[in-house]
């Protein structure tokens, strides 16, 4: 029942279980933090949007955690590849985050209103930048990565310091970070409306009705241009899925509309573009109908939807190699042993479903509208 | 070739990152404990200066707990972007471990963690504590799985190489999960914590008291550290102890090293309490000895030796010889050779290949090393002895000192004669940052005394870099040392604030600094 093989894939299942999690957890107060300098006008409403989420972003930023770590658990080749492949972009990441935990728990820890503002602003750039680049990342991940791998299986890239950095920034991974930014701040703003002083909740209202129309116009602009513009990767021979893994053993080449292959293969897969496209058209208009609680979890599906296509459109890649294509890492040839695998199969099977279930708890704790008169009763308490 | 400079500066910044981070752990660790602690008197109590006591030090416990975070985001994703060979070769079992953490104990510390600092108005006290109590809870069981995974950086158990796969595997999770090192190393490491709060707690308390301010405050905050830190205390060195036992029995080179013993003595073997120690002569100029310590801290007995430097090169020597044949029969294996004897010849030497990759450092292809550059490699299994050697001995001394510390605070306490003694609580303010000197001093002991391994006898940390150039890490390590740098200092501004401005700083009227408030309850009486 477990062989390795389906565990191989139950991984791909899992990791991307881990990173839309993300996206719909973190992602919400992401969004959050792009619409804090524009959403609140004065420093009570701003005080009012940081702590719709204040008790919340931590616990969502763990999901990235996890799924760093079970990148690096299931798919060790992965994540020495990626992380070491895209030094200076994770560096800015990492970088950007660091605003985010000193951010939101010492702004309002001062009353100058220069210290505030600096901090909303470091929360501002906290969401947009790690949004920014994650969809780069994905943009790039869909055109193929310039690494190989040595005889010892240890990853080399094409340039280094900011010439690796720069050719990441080409204008399709720029729409694909657009498209990131764009379904975070469309999430984070449905959160608003939901939670947030009916003030702020009208104005992120007013701002869902034009993310509502950004996010499936630039995805579908993504996708034309995939079929159009980008080769895909595809697998010409390889070892059994079931073999140890070996990211050497396989032949690839690089074909138009091959990332469009598993539509033939899998036609019910077409249904995570339509959900990418629909849901986000679908929480604009229940948001209009000032059902933005709904709304929410339309824009959960769609976000669900829009990576599970980018995913579902590389499988079985997971990094493909633009120079050395037969080195691209797949979900066959760069994951863990059997063992490590299946323990950390258990691991995930015991432990998500408690981690839901507190995590629900704690936003069940908190739940309700965060008004400007809370926070002036809680000055000193609130964030 | 191996691009030193390189390689130095991935340690650096390893180490800066790493260090850094832990600044900050050791006091969330032992504070969320302290703050259990008096969440519960308060529950039980009902007394409000209890309450006023949680809430006040879990506002110096969210200041430090936020750069926790933060640079512990770095740690998470370090070892991808600097050190990806190594990554990719033990991710199979260093990666599980790291994993867990991240579902087991950072999901639980981190949502339990808002309602701690968010949430007291909406729960029930009861609730409120069982937030605490997770929170808590959370932050120690990530020591256990980061602990768990730098036991096995220490002592590689459970885990065996594949040639075909190329890297290490896991074999046995159990082994992983109860390496001896690990469970050691967690104990001490979670006590540390403890003793880092509680002298952080101690110290700040008695500040208010030779202020002579909220005293009821101060003293109950007092007694709580003074209880916690000498029961912690006491754990961090006998548990201290057990590490140096289980490093005679697995850590053999880092304990010779730490002792600075060259040669084999006869057992049992003396303790150096004091030494010169000359790298280059491979000898002490000057030695202060106890005898029979060491033998009997390292065997538990009078009568088994524990092995010098110069002995386990000799043995080291060897195993590089093996490490040849490893490396030669590996290549042909992953060149295609899938004949029965070189497999077996592969099997019968694998566990020296991390010796035989030494050479790496001074040949391509370790078959083609000279006799000086084996002798040169056995001899790179040795760290560098002075720094360890003192590094060591200020840890302990310090463990020491606190210990004493926590003892007479607490009996001059316990007998109602603390403010006679005023001399004390000026040494235990002037003494807050010992215990971050001690886990600092700790953790260089243990990692950098795991030199020149990145994983024990398994994988050279010269080889385990990413495929990077100096500019990268250039870049990088600035950006860190400027980011870091900015952050701390506002940290330590907003700490120094907050406990000098104390629990006047939850504006409940009592307190010293807040003007309006009734005479006596400003100035109330200790008792």
């Amino acid at each position: 029942m477990l062989d390795y093989e389906t565990l191989k894939l139950v991984w791909w299942v899992l990791v991307g279980v881990l990173l839309i999690g993300f996206a719909i957890a973190d992602g919400m107060d992401m969004g959050v933090g792009m619409l804090l300098p524009f959403l609140g006008k004065n420093d009570a409403e701003r005080r009012v949007i940081i702590n719709t989420v204040g008790p919340h972003w931590d616990g969502n930023q763990v999901w990235l955690i996890t799924a760093g770590g079970a990148i690096f658990a299931a798919w060790p080749a992965v994540y020495a590849a990626a992380f070491s492949g895209f030094y200076l972009a994770m560096l800015l990441v990492l970088v950007a985050l660091f605003f985010r935990p000193v951010g939101f728990d010492y702004r309002s820890k001062l009353e100058n209103p220069k210290w505030r503002n600096a901090w909303d602003w470091g929360l501002f750039v906290g969401g947009l930048v790690p949004a920014l680049i994650f969809g780069v990342a994905f943009g790039n991940l869909l055109q193929g990565v310039p690494f190989h791998l040595d005889r010892f299986l240890k990853p080399h890239f094409e340039g280094s310091f900011i010439w690796a950095l720069l050719p990441l920034l080409n204008p399709f991974a720029l729409l694909a970070g657009a498209i990131s930014v764009a379904m975070l701040a469309l999430h984070g703003a449905l959160w608003l409306q939901m939670r947030a002083d009916t003030v702020i909740a009208d104005r992120a209202r007013s701002a869902i009705g034009s993310l509502g129309l950004v996010v499936p116009a630039a995805f579908a602009l993504g996708g034309i241009w995939l079929w159009l513009g980008i080769d895909g990767y595809r697998i010409v021979s390889e070892p059994a899925h079931s073999a140890l893994p070996n990211p050497l053993a396989k032949e690839v080449v690089r074909a138009a509309g091959a990332w469009f292959d598993i539509y033939a293969k899998l036609p019910v897969a077409m249904l995570l573009p339509i959900t990418g496209l629909l849901m986000p058209l679908a929480a604009r208009q229940l948001s209009r109908a000032g059902r933005p609680g709904i709304g929410f979890v339309a824009s959960s599906l769609g976000m669900t939807g829009i990576i599970g296509t980018a995913g579902a459109a590389m499988f079985p890649f997971l990094l493909p190699s633009s120079t050395q294509p037969n080195a691209s890492l797949t979900v066959w040839d760069a994951a863990s042993s059997h063992l490590t695998l299946k323990i950390m199969f258990f691991a995930v099977l015991i432990f998500l479903p408690i981690v839901l279930a507190y995590t629900l708890w704690a936003y069940r704790a908190m739940w309700g509208r965060v008004t400007l008169a809370q926070i002036e009763a809680n000055k000193h308490s609130a964030y | 070739m191996i691009d030193q400079t390189f390689v130095d500066l991935s340690r650096w910044q390893f180490a800066a990152v790493a260090m850094y981070h832990f600044l900050f752990v050791p006091l969330t660790l032992g504070l969320s404990w302290i703050l259990v602690i008096m969440e519960s008197v308060y529950v039980m109590t009902g007394k409000e200066v209890y309450r006023d006591m949680s809430r006040f030090w879990t506002k110096l416990f969210a200041i430090n707990f936020a750069l926790g975070v933060t640079t512990g985001l770095t740690m998470e994703f370090q070892f991808g972007t600097n050190w990806a060979y190594y990554s990719h070769y033990v991710g199979d079992v260093f990666g599980a471990p790291l994993a867990i953490e991240g579902l087991m104990a950072f999901f639980l510390e981190s949502t339990f963690v808002g309602l701690l600092l968010l949430g007291r108005d909406r729960l029930t006290k009861v609730k409120y504590l069982g937030v605490v109590f997770m929170t808590a809870l959370g932050t120690n069981l990530s020591a256990l799985w980061i602990l768990v995974a730098n036991g096995w950086m220490q002592n590689p158990v459970g885990a065996e190489f594949s040639a075909e796969t190329m890297r290490m595997e896991m074999t046995d999770f159990w082994a992983v999960l109860f390496n001896p090192v690990a469970q050691v190393k967690f104990i001490h490491t979670v006590a540390a914590g403890y003793v880092t709060a509680s002298m952080f707690v101690i110290g700040i308390s008695a500040w208010y008291i030779l202020k002579g301010r909220d005293l009821a405050f101060a003293k109950r905050s007092f007694a709580v550290a003074a209880g916690f830190g000498l029961a912690s205390a006491l754990s961090v060195i006998v548990l201290g102890d057990e590490s140096g036992y289980e490093l005679g029995d697995v850590q053999k080179m880092k304990l010779a090293a730490i002792e600075a013993e060259w040669h084999t003595q006869q057992a049992p073997a003396n303790f150096n309490v004091i030494a010169l120690p000359d790298q280059e002569n491979r000898t002490n100029r000057f030695e202060i000895q106890i005898p029979w310590a060491m033998g009997l801290i390292a065997t538990r007995s009078l009568d088994k030796e524990v092995p010098g430097i110069t002995e386990l090169v000799a043995k080291n020597e060897i195993r590089v010889r093996s490490g040849i044949t490893a490396y030669a029969t590996l290549e042909k294996l992953r060149a295609g050779d899938k004949s029965e004897a070189t497999r077996s010849l592969f099997d019968q030497h694998k566990r020296d290949l991390g010796y035989g990759l030494l050479l790496k450092r001074y040949v391509e292809d370790p078959a083609k090393a000279s006799e000086e550059q084996i002798k040169k490699a056995a001899w790179d299994s040795v760290p560098y002895v002075p720094y360890l050697f003192w590094s060591f001995r200020i840890m302990v001394g310090l463990g020491f000192a606190m210990l004493g510390m926590f003892g007479l605070s607490f009996y001059l306490l316990a007998r109602g004669r603390l403010e006679q003694n005023r001399w004390l609580l000026h040494l235990l303010v002037w003494s807050i940052p010992l215990p971050w000197l001690a886990c600092e001093l700790g953790w260089f002991v243990a990692e950098y005394g795991r030199q020149p391994w990145a994983i024990g006898e398994v994988l050279p940390t010269f080889l385990a870099t990413s495929a990077l150039t100096t500019t990268d890490i250039i870049t990088s390590m600035a950006a860190y040392l400027v980011f870091y740098s900015v952050l701390l200092a506002i940290e330590m501004y907003l700490m120094f604030r907050f406990a000098r401005l104390g629990p006047s700083s939850l504006h409940t009227g009592r307190y010293h600094h807040e003007r309006g408030a009734p005479m006596t309850a400003r100035f109330q009486p200790a008792e």
